[in-house]
């Protein structure tokens, strides 16, 4: 009664590689990181494949399925009965090997966000209401799937000038929380990039999350810029400065 | 426990499955393309969209009555919308992606011709200038308050009150118009969207809130409302213009 | 001396944090203080960490909901659930200090649900006397690692990702000295050498088939300390989740959070019956987890069960907007991966291995172990949670320990003049076992033996057990262990996931014997650990925790008593908050 299904799979490293087909028994269910993992214990020990949870937690597992970033413990292989299911690794950042890719300019990008800053101590004074907002923007798993598919980082590569998606989620997080003093709106006109941003919600599009990140995160953000560095209006009636905090200069290291 | 709070996030829709990338940006030039085309013809080549009390919304208000220059008269008004629009951020998503293919799908490669020029996103201009889509917006409204006048007006014939099919499609027109403008980024952040706590002051929801909240509920849209608005506005001239050249004969309902 | 020696990549620091889970990072943010340098490091990328999956809460006694709650009905709870055979200071410690912890991850950004009153929403969990546990949705471990995580990076903390250490090193004196390690990426070695380690690597549920945990959960860090000499006591209680997923296969184990039950849901038997009415009619869903995973095995084998073989959990009552705002993880699981929609339909559920209490001992105050210089926190540790952990327990035993840990280390380090020296001889060994596989050919299959692995866990050492049965499955582990000696593997060393599982199975094999060992000299049935041919709870049992180790075997030592103020908590038999708000209720 089972039903095989034929994957092609990209195996190679920073020197090449070409996509190799296995056949793998179908079983309910299935998502694609279990038909990989039958090929690792069967067929190829060293098929290298970053995962941890398998249940959409962890954001370990981006890829991309027949061309589309996605997680493979959350794609499930029924979706693609009758064809052949391409596997590859994220194409925005430099491959390790197989479907792993290197992700560390990722962690690199996240040290140069301020910490989150207090002024009063906890426990902190807030209403459901008031954190709602916040709170989507926390469900993000850092699988990067956003940062793979934005085309500021995928098509032009310009890593040094845009945090990327991910990154302004993150920001909005900090920015938009109810008692975090932090201005961060410089950082965002300046140094994370957000105009690089042309708000063509791609990021949104495969965020496994479902997180709105172009309409709650981005042109939020976008309009902020706009209250303190555009609007000639706004400029008149400033209110008080917040401080603006700084990421550390000498930030650790962060290896492997 | 149980306590009030947002309903859960809707979740956006996936792109149907199996809908080539090609389809969206196409759609975009055809249907963005034609309006521009067609608006390029009603104001460069016609004086007037007025026929008896239906007024098209390309002509409203009528600041060339008000100065007396009759010349291209639509002109005094269009560039309104169309600073509107083009600094809306749904259509820069529309735009990017079917005109400039920046890109032109999700994880779709973007030609290699547009790599040439080192990409800017909204940095330059005239793109850095979308910052100022807020003022936009205000003009925006001011048209709009006279649509709503004309729309009114379409409802009052020579003899009194009535229903036309005109009357009807101004009105549609108007509350789509109404609901694609009150459903704009700019107007949700300066209604509230700005604010991080919302209920600092005493505890309790600002108003601010409840007025956020709800334009956060017709943002969710705002893509269908810009395109709804644009079709309507379209029929609607259109529908003004056949009247006037005798193609068409408006029924009265009421 | 080899040239893979001459060109070892080497770190120096003064604390070493093993482990990037909530344990770890939290000591690690402690520790790095200024002028003490700290490196800390993980198996997986930086916030990948088992610990991401934790769902339900975290507990810690604020009273926000319940004002009767304190740390004494905190701490009532948990001797109760762990059947007294935890560390009676530990778990002291744990509940005075737990609301503490939680507010810091306030300070530094984590964003908790919210009562009316604008303080942290506290849900009611299994066999915790009141609504206790702080979360968000259900997705609360995401939120402490996080936190953390941008914590630490904001700190002045090395981090090492995908590196996974083979080896604890220690000086000629019987000090911890160092680790020697591999990077994942590139399958080099790197050697750190330090005056302190804090050991935080998780716990080993990978080793039974249908588990909840991730594939980190290889008991490396448990392996490590015992090899290098440490105690492990406890080994033979392992958690068994009462609600894991058990259908389709591929998810089988995935947890289902007791968030659910907390929130309102029901669990019945195939002919309807609400069979928890039956099994503890007081506690019912939210009894502790060993008898509700008991319960529905029993159900299960009466020929009650589902048509997967679980029981039923109905949550439809809530009502979908409550269900999508309370627990849209679990409905979006279910929808995705099994097809139901949780609001419409009851779902099967079937009990999942879930988290080892046993573990390396340590010390209350400071988690220091036996060994100088090594110190132990989070799941890897042993003390707190005795026979049974509560669920939310564990989260805030990682803040809670974490930062004990840190400070102990720190301590510790400070108290030592120089890094001390290692062997450099073990170094080169150390290299050459991990390099072994390289050169056997047509070798055992690490991802095969695996699963042996696990089938022998799950049919010996399972939910129920017995003597006989634990004999055999020992000396299949055993046969297992003199197989596993030939695992041979192919390809490169650049992130060769077969290479990788070579040393996860000697970890968990390691492991595996200890809890066969553990549970055959624990004749009784006590908490988690269900032996039918000692059905009951034996009061001269409950006198000893089993200690493990390299040089000493198995041994029993004296579960430490309480002083007499803790014990007098005890007497009313109920817990002390209940008390109180009956008293209260009697008085008006
Ligand atoms: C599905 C699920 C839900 C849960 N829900 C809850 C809950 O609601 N409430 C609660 O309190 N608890 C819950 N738990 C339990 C809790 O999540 C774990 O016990 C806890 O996260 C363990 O944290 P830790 O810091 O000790 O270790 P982990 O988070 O497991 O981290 C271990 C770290 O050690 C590293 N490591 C391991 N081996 C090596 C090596 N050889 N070399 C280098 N690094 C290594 C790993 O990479 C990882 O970074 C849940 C557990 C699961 C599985
Ligand atoms: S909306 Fe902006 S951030 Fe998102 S993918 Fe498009 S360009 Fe990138
Ligand atoms: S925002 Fe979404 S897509 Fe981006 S990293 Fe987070 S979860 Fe992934
Ligand atoms: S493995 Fe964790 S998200 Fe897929
Ligand atoms: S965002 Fe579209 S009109 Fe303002």
């Amino acid at each position: 009664m089972s039903e095989d299904i034929v994957l092609s799979i990209y195996r190679g490293d920073k020197s090449g590689g070409e996509e190799v087909r296995y056949t793998v028994p179908l079983t309910p269910g299935m998502v694609v990181l279990d038909a990989v993992h039958y090929v690792q214990a069967h067929e190829a020990q060293d098929l290298a494949v970053r995962w941890n949870c398998k249940a959409a937690h962890c954001g370990s597992c981006g890829a991309e399925i027949n061309g589309r970033p996605k997680l493979l413990c959350k794609t499930r292989l029924d979706d693609y009965q009758g064809q052949v299911v391409h596997i590859q690794p994220m194409q925005t950042f430099p491959i390790i090997k197989d479907l792993v890719s290197d992700v560390s300019w990722n962690y690199e990008t996240a040290k140069k966000i301020p910490a989150f800053q207090l002024s009063q101590s906890a426990p902190l004074q807030m209403q459901q209401f008031d954190v709602d907002r916040v709170q989507e923007f926390h469900h993000c798993i850092e699988c990067f799937l956003c940062q793979d598919t934005c085309h500021v980082l995928r098509d032009h590569d310009a890593k040094d000038q845009y945090f990327g998606p991910r990154f302004m989620v993150k920001i909005a997080e900090f920015e938009m929380h109810p008692r975090e003093t932090g201005d961060r709106v410089p950082l965002l006109a300046k140094q994370a990039g957000l105009d690089m941003c042309n708000v063509t919600k791609c990021c949104t599009e495969v965020c496994p999350q479902h997180i709105r990140i172009t309409d709650n995160a981005i042109i939020p953000l976008k309009e902020r810029v706009a209250d303190q560095y555009w609007d000639p209006l706004r400029a008149l009636f400033r209110r008080k400065k917040t401080t603006t905090p700084t990421a550390p200069d000498s930030a650790p290291t962060i290896r492997g | 426990m149980a306590q009030s709070m947002k309903a859960p996030t809707q979740q956006p829709k996936q792109a149907a499955k199996g809908m080539p990338y090609w389809v969206e940006p196409l759609f975009t030039i055809v249907a963005l393309g034609g309006f521009v085309v067609y608006a390029i013809w009603e104001t460069l080549w016609h004086n007037t969209g007025t026929y008896h009390n239906y007024v098209s919304p390309f002509f409203s208000p009528d600041v060339a009555g008000w100065f007396g220059f009759h010349v291209l008269t639509a002109l005094y008004v269009v560039w309104v919308p169309f600073l509107f629009r083009f600094s809306c951020y749904y259509y820069r998503k529309e735009y990017f992606r079917g005109f400039f293919f920046h890109p032109a799908g999700c994880a779709v490669a973007e030609p290699g011709s547009r790599k040439l020029k080192a990409y800017k996103g909204e940095r330059r201009f005239p793109f850095n200038l979308n910052n100022l889509h807020r003022y936009a917006w205000y003009l925006a409204v001011i048209v709009l308050i006279f649509l709503w006048k004309d729309t009114v007006q379409g409802f009052i014939f020579k003899n009194g009150f009535g229903v036309g099919l005109g009357s009807i499609l101004l009105l549609i027109n108007a509350v789509l118009l109404t609901a694609y403008t009150f459903s704009c980024h700019a107007f949700r952040n300066m209604i509230g969207g700005r604010k991080d706590c919302f209920s600092c002051v005493n505890g309790k929801p600002s108003t601010g809130y409840k007025w956020w909240k709800r334009v956060s509920g017709w943002n969710q849209f705002h893509g269908n409302w810009a395109w709804a608005s644009l079709f309507s506005v379209w029929a609607v001239d259109l529908y003004i213009r056949l009247l006037s050249l005798g193609i068409l004969h408006d029924p009265r309902i009421f | 001396m080899s040239t893979q020696f001459a060109t070892l990549e080497s770190h120096t620091f003064d604390v070493l944090v093993i482990g990037s889970g909530g344990a770890g990072l939290r000591a690690a943010v402690q520790a790095a203080v200024p002028g003490v340098s700290v490196g800390i490091i993980g198996k997986s990328l930086l916030g990948k960490a088992h610990t991401v999956m934790a769902e339900g809460g975290v507990a810690a006694s604020f009273g926000n909901v319940d004002r009767w709650d304190g740390w004494e009905t905190h701490f009532y709870d948990t001797m109760r659930s762990g059947h007294f055979i935890n560390d009676y200071r530990i778990a002291e410690i744990f509940a005075h200090e737990a609301p503490e912890r939680v507010l810091e991850l306030e300070e530094w950004g984590a964003v908790f649900d919210r009562t009316p009153e604008g303080k942290i929403m506290q849900r009611p969990f299994g066999a915790h006397s009141f609504r206790r546990l702080a979360h968000i949705g259900d997705r609360t471990g995401m939120e402490l690692l996080r936190t953390l995580q941008y914590k630490a990076i904001s700190q002045d903390i090395e981090i090492f990702q995908e590196v996974t250490v083979t080896k604890l090193l220690k000086d000629a004196a019987g000090r911890m000295a160092g680790a020697l390690a591999y990077y994942r990426s590139t399958g080099e070695f790197v050697l750190f050498r330090t005056k302190a380690i804090v050991l935080a690597t998780g716990g080993w549920g990978k080793i039974y088939k249908v588990t909840s945990n991730s594939w980190e959960s290889t008991g490396d860090g448990g392996a490590l300390a015992y090899r290098a000499g440490a105690e492990m006591m406890d080994m033979e209680m392992v958690q068994f989740h009462p609600t894991g997923m058990v259908w389709p296969p591929g998810v089988r184990g995935l947890l289902v959070t007791e968030g659910v039950r907390g929130e309102g849901g029901f669990l019945y038997n195939s002919e309807g019956e609400r069979f928890m009415l039956r099994y503890d009619p007081e506690r019912k869903e939210l009894s502790s987890r060993d008898v509700v995973a008991r319960s529905i095995y029993k159900e299960v084998q009466a020929g009650r069960g589902t048509p997967h073989g679980g029981a039923w959990l109905d949550i439809t009552h809530k009502g979908p907007e409550f269900i999508k705002r309370k627990l849209p993880g679990m409905y979006e699981q279910y929808l995705t991966l099994a097809d139901v929609d949780i609001t419409k339909e009851k779902f099967e559920v079937a009990p999942t291995c879930h988290y080892t209490m046993g573990g390396v001992r340590a010390e209350a105050e400071t988690c220091a172990t036996n060994i100088p210089g090594l110190f132990a926190a989070g799941e890897v540790a042993c003390g707190l949670h005795g026979a049974n952990r509560l669920g939310g327990n564990s989260l805030a035993d990682l803040l809670v320990y974490g930062k004990r840990a840190g400070e102990g280390a720190l301590a510790y380090s400070q108290s030592i003049a120089e890094v001390p020296t290692i062997d450099p001889q073990e170094i080169e060994a150390e290299m050459e076992r991990v390099m072994a596989p390289f050169s056997i050919t047509h070798g055992e299959n690490p991802f095969l033996i695996h699963e042996e692995l696990q089938d022998i866990m799950s049919n010996h050492a399972g939910i129920m057990r017995s003597g006989p049965d634990l004999e055999e499955g020992l000396a299949k582990i055993q046969a297992l262990t003199e197989r596993s000696a030939n695992m041979g593997i192919t390809g490169s060393r650049v992130y060769n996931p077969g290479w990788h599982a070579v040393f996860d199975v000697q970890s968990m094999l390691a492991l595996a014997a200890l809890i066969f060992r553990g549970a055959l000299a624990r004749k009784e049935s006590r908490g988690a650990h269900w032996r039918t041919d000692y059905p009951d709870e034996l009061p001269e049992m409950g006198q000893w925790n089993f200690v493990q180790s390299v040089d000493a075997g198995i041994k029993e030592v004296p579960v430490p008593q309480m002083p007499e103020e803790l014990a007098r908590l005890f007497e009313r038999g109920m817990a002390p908050g209940v008390w109180k708000s009956q008293q209260e209720g009697k008085e008006n």
